[in-house]
């Protein structure tokens, strides 16, 4: 599958395309198919993403995960810091990034 | 230190202003990405992986107990807690958010800091000795020069959307702890046999994907001509650069493809016709300048006794204190290297704790260093034990200077957008891996610098071990370098052979000890035995 | 497309031709040099042109800023023009090194160009403009 992802204008944060809006979770990522340079030109026009581009990633039970390592290490925070991470709480949230 | 006059503070204010003005435009559309990015490069504002990154200047490496409680304040208030001394004597913030810049520069202006020209195509923070002003080894205090250059290169209207960065360094002392000879322009102040102050010139040095040592383009400037000929470098290059592919337009690279005597000869030229404009600061206003770095009223009649009776105490002094020219008083290295932790982060609590320990001790002075380490630079002996507790209180009396576990790492694949390989967690596990205090100080200097991408943040041409974090078909992969040397024996480390996943290149690091150890002769440092034997014997160890 | 201009003097209406073409026919007395070439082979001719533009085919490409300061510190004074992607947070480093108009192929806001231009009310540095370094100011 195809998903966008990008940084939020002014906050920087970093946010999936789930179809309708942006999310800061990859697990509620929507395949875009062959539309993604359609939205992410759309989406940059308004401004509600900075920076956006196209990953490959995998449908799994967890939901989509990026085909590539920086974009995993994106969808959940600095390996090295885990209690800055989206899931800080959880022990094993980062164990399918590296 | 120097302080601002109104002027001073007004070219911060109003860039603060112009900044929000320009954030404003981005945000309403009024300008796009690819104009915007310039801007924000030029007030220190990346967008990495997270988020934006916010990289404070910190000229020539010196700052005060205000400005680190101010740095301390920005981290609780606008970022998470900490912040990351970089190896260009900045530091950085991971998680700021656009919308706040301008608030955290108008905060930062207030302590006489700006975050002006720390990245981007422009003439950069000027990086100096760390230990300027302190030390035993030089012929003056350089930061003068360095606060004047910085004026000088400040919004300059010629040289602000120049082909690549361009990274001056100042030094006066024997020892080059700077770096010197890899950045663009080099500038090591000497005296001529007349006695008059002058700089040695180095030009064409830096790392990247296509590293050079700059090389001696001036024996002796007078002084008071730096300006015209730092122009003069500059337009040399700002004319004739390639600007046609990012990765040529450095000005290494216009320095290789003229060869060296074309572009003196250019530059020469040039420096004529600015010697002729007048455009050279008075030496009243260096003198202005350096009325600031007056040395502090240091106390008459110290010791230079130290009470070495606790064991951990002195082995941190025999580690982290230096020589300093006042009789009875140290320079004090901080450490941000402890084992396993991440290279030159620190915490705003412990920044509080650094800027209490510089007001209390060190005339209120702190340094930056290239090595992502902090110093104290004017102790008396007499204090080094009540610091050392502090700092120990405070998990940051780590006794690692120069040693396997100081290692330079850049931010690599956990923060930049940049990188290929995360750079932070090689680092713990090496660290990790030489833990133990007694093998570090049998193995004794060394310097393991490590980056996550070519682009060399972390200095690996010029470790004694380096490390290159590459992208192999989607999975981390690190190269082995050996034998660099970013001090006055300045070399460019040579790649070992095949690259090794995170496992095996921390097996292969200790390989390469383990054969620095055997093959050593009495006094050598590794950088020694390597330079004595060549790479051959340790390619054996590595790859058997 | 946003025109300024910053003079007194009649606009000059005649075509500036390329830096080949005067070289060859150096009766003309409006000149268009591209980035990347050299400015210094107009300063034979400094006296009669009346109209030099300068190319910036892109806004990083800084390589027409110092053209400009070489035409003006070679005594040239007539008008000196930036041509092409001129943006507004350019203006005012532009103005310095001597460039008295522009023709920006964006939509410039006129408030913001003013703003831009008016920002700072010192500079550290001397360059081709009026400006008093504040070295000057401060030592009188």
């Amino acid at each position: 599958m195809r998903i966008l992802t990008g940084n939020d204008l002014k906050s920087g944060a970093v946010i999936w395309w789930t179809g309708r809006d942006w999310s800061l979770h990859v697990e509620e990522a929507a395949d875009v198919g062959e539309h993604g340079e359609a939205v992410l030109a759309a989406e940059d026009g308004a401004r509600r993403v900075n920076g956006g581009y196209i990953v490959d990633a995998e449908a799994t039970p967890e939901g989509p995960r990026p085909a590539h390592i920086k974009d995993r290490i994106r969808a959940l925070g600095p390996t090295v810091r885990p209690d800055l991470t989206l899931k800080p709480a959880d022990p094993t949230a980062g164990d399918w990034v590296i | 230190m120097y302080q601002y006059d109104k002027y001073d503070q007004g070219m911060v204010d109003a860039r603060v202003e112009e900044f929000r003005d320009q954030v404003r435009r981005r945000i309403a559309g009024d300008i796009n990405d690819d104009q915007f990015k310039p801007l924000r490069l030029k007030n220190g504002l990346y967008l990495q992986l997270h988020a934006y990154m916010l990289r404070v200047a910190i000229p020539y490496g010196t700052f005060n107990s205000l400005q680190m409680r101010k740095l301390a304040d920005i981290a609780r208030k606008y970022d998470r807690g900490y912040g990351h001394f970089t190896t260009r004597q900045n530091i950085q913030y991971n998680w700021i958010k656009l919308e706040e810049a301008p608030d955290i520069l108008a905060e930062l202006a207030t302590v006489e800091m700006h975050a002006i020209q720390t990245s981007g195509e422009s003439i950069r923070n000027i990086s100096a000795d760390q230990y300027a002003g302190a030390a035993a080894d030089e012929i003056c205090d350089p930061r003068p020069w360095a606060e004047l250059i910085r004026q000088a290169t400040t919004f300059h209207p010629e040289f602000s959307y120049l082909p690549r960065k361009f990274k001056i360094a100042v030094i006066s002392a024997a020892e080059d702890r700077a770096a010197l000879r890899w950045h663009d322009c080099a500038l090591r102040i000497v005296r001529n046999e007349a006695g008059e102050e002058g700089f040695e010139v180095y030009a064409g040095g830096g790392m990247g994907r296509t590293p050079f040592i700059a090389y001696k383009i001036r024996d002796f400037l007078p002084a008071q001509q730096i300006f015209s000929y730092l122009q003069a470098i500059l337009r040399v290059w700002n004319l004739h650069a390639r600007r046609d592919n990012i990765h040529k337009q450095r000005m290494k690279i216009l320095v290789h493809e003229l060869g060296e005597e074309e572009f003196r000869r250019q530059v020469e030229e040039e420096f004529q016709t600015f010697l002729a404009l007048g455009t050279d600061f008075p030496q009243a206003e260096y003198d202005r300048i350096a009325e600031y770095f007056t040395p502090p009223p240091f106390e008459a009649g110290l010791s230079d006794e130290i009470d070495r009776s606790d064991p951990d105490f002195a082995l941190w002094v025999d580690r982290q204190v230096a020589e300093h020219k006042a009789p009875g008083y140290a320079i004090a290295n901080i450490s941000l290297k402890p084992i396993g932790g991440i290279a030159g982060d620190i915490s705003a609590d412990q920044m509080d704790i650094v800027a209490d320990l510089a007001e209390r001790y060190s005339f209120d002075e702190i340094r930056a260093t290239h090595a992502q380490n902090l110093v104290l630079p004017h102790v008396r002996k007499a204090d080094l034990y009540a610091v050392w507790q502090a700092l120990d209180a405070a998990e940051l009396a780590d006794a690692n200077l120069d040693l396997i576990t100081d290692i330079i790492a850049c931010p690599g694949l956990d923060y930049c957008t940049l990188a290929n390989a995360r750079s932070i967690p090689l680092a713990q596990k090496i660290s990790e891996r030489f833990a133990d205090m007694e093998r570090q100080l049998d193995i004794g200097e060394l310097k393991i610098k490590i980056s996550g991408c070519i682009n060399a943040c972390g200095h690996h041409h010029a470790g004694q071990i380096g490390i290159l974090g590459v992208d192999r078909k989607g999975t981390e992969n690190y190269q082995l370098l050996l034998g660099g040397s970013g001090a006055e024996d300045t070399s460019q480390a040579k790649i070992t052979g095949p690259g090794f996943d995170e496992a095996g290149i921390v097996d292969a690091v200790e390989r390469t000890v383990e054969r620095y150890r055997e093959l050593r002769e009495p006094g050598e440092r590794f950088l020694d035995t390597y330079r004595r034997v060549g790479l051959d014997p340790f390619k054996e160890a590595i790859y058997g | 497309m946003a025109n300024f201009r910053y003079r007194d003097d009649q606009p000059h209406e005649e075509p500036a031709v390329t830096l080949d073409a005067f070289l060859e026919q150096p009766d003309a007395t409006a000149v268009r040099l591209e980035a990347g070439e050299d400015a210094r082979r107009l300063i034979p001719f400094l006296g009669r042109l009346q109209l030099i533009e300068i190319s910036f085919p892109r806004f990083r490409d800084g390589r027409g800023f110092s053209s400009a300061r070489i035409l003006r510190e070679a005594g040239y004074e007539g008008e000196l023009r930036a041509e092409g992607d001129v943006l507004i947070d350019l203006l005012f480093f532009m103005r310095r090194c001597g460039f008295d108009s522009f023709s920006s192929q964006h939509s410039l806001n006129p408030a913001d160009v003013e703003a831009a231009l008016n920002r700072y009310s010192n500079v550290y540095q001397d360059a081709t403009d009026a400006a008093v370094p504040i070295w000057k100011l401060r030592h009188g």
